[in-house]
């Protein structure tokens, strides 16, 4: 009983993470969909309190409307590995070890997120992760869907 | 007399120089947020620090630097 648990658990745990190269980001391939735009990075342990607030995100809200991607901005592959073999994610990654996006994006602190509506202009901006504001993050998503 | 304010200017370049690529960017704290970097390795010891630092200034954090907060409260 126990092993057939097991079994249908992984059969209905959520999807696992895809990561990219940073070279295969195209933000403008999601145009038309709402876009939650986050940085993070392993060490930054807000950033690891907005992930399960981000993977429900994904299970709540229409996969055709909305779309989550994180850029990792880890120096080194493996420590990315390691956290996410602890906390996982079902959005995709995209990984930045050179932090050239985010040179671009100028971010003043970590994690950074930046809310893209459907015609592709950044709305919101916010700096770092409050479990406080989550209903506040949710409505702001919600207004643009 | 001159010659010598030649060298004052060119050290004033050099060292100024030198200030052109200051500080770390906030995705760059790989290093400094390892545990082991903090003032403090006692958890129970950075509490109180911080919390005698929050009476005293009316601020709080800027121990770690794990996250991206103002600091303020």
């Amino acid at each position: 009983m126990k092993k057939f648990l097991l079994l249908l658990l992984l059969v209905i745990s959520p999807v696992k993470a895809e990561i990219y190269d940073i070279s295969q980001l195209d933000l403008k391939s999601h145009q038309g969909k709402v876009v939650y735009l986050d940085f993070w990075a392993s060490w930054c342990k807000p950033c690891r309190k907005s992930f399960p607030w981000m993977n429900s995100l994904v299970t709540r809200y229409p996969a055709d409307r909305f779309t989550i991607i994180t850029i990792n901005l880890d120096a080194e592959t493996e420590a990315m590995n390691h956290f996410l073999g602890k906390v996982p994610a079902n959005f995709d990654i995209y990984h930045d070890p050179s932090g050239k996006i985010a040179e671009q994006f100028e971010l003043e602190g970590m994690p950074t997120s930046y809310l893209i509506d459907s015609n592709g202009k950044v709305v919101k901006k916010h700096i770092g992760f409050y479990t406080k504001k989550v209903d506040q993050y949710e409505r702001e998503i919600e207004e643009l869907l | 007399m001159t010659v010598k304010y030649h060298w004052l200017i060119l050290c004033a370049i050099l060292g100024a120089s030198g200030c052109s690529s200051l500080g770390v960017k906030p995705w760059e704290r790989y290093e400094l947020a390892r545990d082991d970097m903090l003032m403090d390795s006692d958890p129970v010891d950075l509490a109180l620090d911080e919390h005698i630092y929050f009476s005293k200034e009316a601020s709080s954090g800027g121990q770690g630097f794990a996250g991206g907060g103002c600091g303020c409260n």
